[in-house]
């Protein structure tokens, strides 16, 4: 058979995004003078110009089919200049440079179904991973969590009524491409793998499992006379790590697997520095189509810091603020021995002190 | 395509206010022109609807790839594709986005065009690496897509053990705060390596992120193995008339509580006269005040980047946040760029040679040490790298004398290349 001329790719790597870009953001690059927030889902960017670019933010299923695509692209056309980004957390932004444009653009948004919103101290669209969708190792969805908790949250998306922003993520595995947020809805697992025995001679490199464990708690084995591998029960975490190397590992289970919040996760370097999420909640079950447990829970979190949290405080410097305890006291949520930290440099999470409020 | 999948409890996520997935799904399947866009998206639903009934998933990993590359896609083969063989293949391409995700209404209308030719007609700006996601193609197809794309500007992004596609903000597009040119920052660097990003063969994953400023709005201190961060080193500039309005309209109370004490350096003060005085020396940047009174304050005009390294989620040792590498350098000129990307070669050669099999550069750092990993690629110590010194006097400390000289001697260089 004759082979075909395969063609070669161009490695072009990252494109220019000054080619896309809205002539007026393009005209004032580098050059903004300051911002301000007109209404919710709505930002104002002065230039030193003295040009000005409205940007109207709108969020989205995310998993866009071209439909959508396209009436995102008709919109851009008809109300905005043409000219579109997207944020790191899925939203739609359009700019447009003529204040009057902003209504009914804000309009023909809505009306086709987006929900703008999404700008300062509102709860951002959730950013979440692939889950059922797409993945192959995860213990649960991800667009459905986020669908069912958005319809949840819809009204904290669209105004600013939190003290400062709030980030939301998901992840569908333990080990994982969910981001930090404020708050996160991650799953977690509670029992080791289940192995597949008859699976593990034939699909599994057994040295690359072996080391992926964070507590070496694989060994490789015989069973029923064939090369395999075995877990030590009491020293596994139950994390999932040897799960994407070898299939063969079955983590996820239908009702071990659970989900776990967390919160405190702030990327950002304003005020305090940049902190990790802690656990607050676990053996949430994972529950589709909506999840209702997770989402309570998410609710109640929300609800306590919107009440007691003062402007500008993020969850983790609002937490700073008022102690740990007060937090499980206002949450209403149980403390357990799981928070307490055991992992390497762990030490650093105890009180040593007597700083304690009564 | 086949009988329709029942499919009730996806059908209650077509419920309630927030724009559905699902519905989107349903349109490709109901709607679409297409016929083998119809049944990829029946039989992706019959497959998910099956997940959420037995809350497990069905897709398995496999090898594909493009002609010319080792990696960009993500291969997914149904195991349940006797059930749903048209989407029984479902690969998955990550695509580079344009640097600071900007688009026409028009490249995006061409890239739907050529995705509803050969894929499933499903897509995602962007994945959380960056990516835009291409959700759902057959193995030949795969090719066709990117082939067509490839010939109006698109290129694949990593997958593997590789330099991944990378992510800037906004930035110098549209906000005030930035402190460098991101896209160029962005382009400059996963463009050097586009040979690492499209032929894995590196430990593990390597992403570079790049943010304007300390807000750090793509978090690439907690998530980017080489995070760029914006920053400057002289004085916060003060309108202090409009910050004087701020005052009146807002009261000193307000600006007491919201702004003076919640500076990390209590470096503020307000004074009698409702203006502001910042001691500079104490100001760390960490962006508060700017983000409450941007009309008023704004970074200074000695601008550069402060570099962190190591950031990552859990696997394998728990989650990393990045750390300061370089406190300050400039860049505006050529040289000051060639450097930048010296540093990250530099890094992920040592990083290559060095680290384990699938290690991140991060827990490599953290295995030999801060100081054994700055040696290997030539950076001097710096006391911005650390939060605190030394609290465990188990430490080996036989070579103080030389090491102390080798500190004074780079002051004595430093005042010397600042009076030059
Ligand atoms: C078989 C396994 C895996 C699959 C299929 C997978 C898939 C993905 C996908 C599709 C994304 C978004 C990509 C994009 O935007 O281009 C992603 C991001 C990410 N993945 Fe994975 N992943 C896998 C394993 C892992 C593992 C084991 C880790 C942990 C170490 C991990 C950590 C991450 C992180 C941290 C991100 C995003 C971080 C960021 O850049 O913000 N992934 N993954
Ligand atoms: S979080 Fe885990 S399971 Fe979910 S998409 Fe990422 S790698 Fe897959
Ligand atoms: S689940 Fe985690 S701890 Fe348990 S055996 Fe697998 S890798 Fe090791
Ligand atoms: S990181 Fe800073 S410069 Fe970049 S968009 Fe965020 S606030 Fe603006
Ligand atoms: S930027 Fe932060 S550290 Fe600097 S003066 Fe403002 S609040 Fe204080």
């Amino acid at each position: 058979m004759a082979k075909k001329e395969m063609r070669r790719p161009i490695e072009s790597g990252c494109p220019d995004g000054v080619q896309y870009m809205h002539p007026v953001m393009l005209k004032n690059f580098g050059q903004w003078k300051y911002h301000d927030h007109p209404r919710p889902g709505v930002l104002r960017h002065v230039a030193h110009s003295g040009d000005t670019v409205w940007t109207v933010k709108a969020g989205t299923q995310r998993i866009l089919d071209v439909f959508t695509l396209r009436k995102l692209c008709d919109i851009g056309d008809k109300y905005a200049d043409g000219h579109v980004r997207f944020t790191i957390r899925s939203n739609i932004e359009y700019m447009v440079s003529d204040e009057v444009k902003v209504e009914p653009l804000i309009a023909a948004l809505e009306d086709a179904g987006f929900v703008v919103g999404g700008t300062a101290n509102s709860v951002a669209m959730i950013s979440h991973t692939q889950g059922w969708l797409h993945c192959d190792i995860p213990g649960t969805d991800a667009s459905g969590v986020v669908k069912a908790m958005m319809d949840e949250l819809i009204e904290e998306f669209k105004n600013c009524n939190m003290p400062n922003r709030v980030h939301i993520t998901t992840s569908c595995c333990q080990i994982n491409c969910g981001g930090q947020g404020d708050i996160a809805i991650n799953v977690q697992h509670t029992k080791p793998p289940k192995i597949n025995h008859d699976l593990v001679a034939n699909v599994c490199e057994r040295p690359s499992v072996v080391a992926r464990c964070p507590v070496a708690a694989i060994r490789p084995a015989m069973v029923n006379g064939k090369p395999s591998l075995e877990v030590d029960e009491v020293k596994c975490i139950c994390c999932g790590a040897c799960y994407p190397p070898c299939p063969p590992m079955q983590i996820n289970d239908p009702e071990h697997s659970k989900l776990a919040i967390w919160v405190g996760g702030n990327h950002s370097n304003a005020r305090s520095k940049p902190s990790f999420q802690k656990l607050v909640a676990g053996g949430v079950p994972n529950n589709p189509p909506r999840w209702p447990e997770a989402t309570l829970i998410v609710k109640r979190i929300l609800k306590v810091y919107k009440d007691d949290a003062k402007d500008w405080e993020r969850i983790n410097d609002w937490i700073d603020r008022i102690g740990w305890p007060r937090f499980f006291e206002l949450t209403g949520l149980p403390f357990t021995k799981f928070h307490i930290d055991n992992w390497r440099g762990s030490r650093k999470s105890l009180n040593a002190s007597t700083h304690i409020r009564f | 395509m086949s009988d329709k999948h029942s499919t009730p409890m996806l059908d209650e996520l077509e419920n309630g206010p927030w724009p559905s997935f699902v519905s989107g799904i349903k349109r490709l399947r109901d709607q679409h022109d297409d016929e083998r866009i119809n049944g990829m998206a029946n039989d992706l639903l019959g497959q998910l609807e099956h997940s959420y009934e037995t809350r497990k998933g069905y897709w398995k990993g496999g090898t594909v790839s493009v002609y010319g590359y080792g990696g960009g896609i993500i291969p997914r083969f149904s195991e349940v594709g006797k059930q749903f063989p048209e989407s029984r293949e479902f690969h998955t391409l990550r695509v580079q986005p344009p640097a600071g995700n900007h688009y026409s209404t028009d490249i995006l209308r061409q890239l739907a065009d050529s995705w509803e030719k050969w894929g499933s007609g499903l897509v995602t700006f962007h994945g959380q690496t960056g990516n835009i996601m291409f959700i759902g193609s057959s193995t030949e197809n795969t090719q066709h897509f990117f082939d067509e794309i490839n010939e109006y500007g698109f290129d694949l992004g990593g997958a593997g053990p590789c330099v991944r596609t990378s992510m800037s903000c906004v930035g110098a597009a549209r906000c005030e705060q930035s402190c460098a040119n991101e896209h160029k920052i962005h382009r400059t660097l996963v463009n050097n390596f586009t040979d690492d990003v499209h032929r894995p063969a590196l430990p593990y994953k390597f992403k570079f992120k790049v943010s304007g400023c300390p807000n750090d709005c793509t978090n690439s201190i907690e998530r980017a193995d080489f995070a760029v961060i914006g920053t400057w080193r002289d004085d916060i500039k003060i309108d202090q008339q409009a910050f004087g309005e701020y005052v009146g309209t807002k009261g000193r109370q307000h600006v007491i509580d919201n702004i003076i004490t919640r500076c990390p350096t209590k470096c503020m003060t307000l004074k009698d006269d409702d203006t502001l005085e910042i001691d500079n020396r104490n100001c760390v940047k960490c962006m508060h005040c700017l983000n409450v009174v941007p009309a008023a304050l704004s970074p200074g005009d000695d601008k550069g980047i402060t570099l962190l390294l190591g950031g990552k989620r859990t696997l394998k040792i728990g989650d990393l946040m990045g750390t300061v590498i370089v406190p300050f350098m400039k860049l505006e000129t050529d040289e000051d760029y060639e450097r930048l990307v010296e540093i990250a070669e530099e890094t992920i050669d040592f990083w290559a040679e060095n680290g384990l099999e699938h290690e991140r550069c991060g827990e490599m750092i953290e295995r030999i040490g801060l100081v054994n990993f700055l040696e290997g690629v030539g950076i001097d110590v710096d006391p911005n790298m650390i939060s605190y010194p030394r609290e465990s006097s188990y430490v080996r400390m036989d070579g103080w004398d030389q090491e102390a000289q080798k500190w004074f001697q780079r002051k004595i260089d430093e005042r010397r290349a600042a009076v030059e």
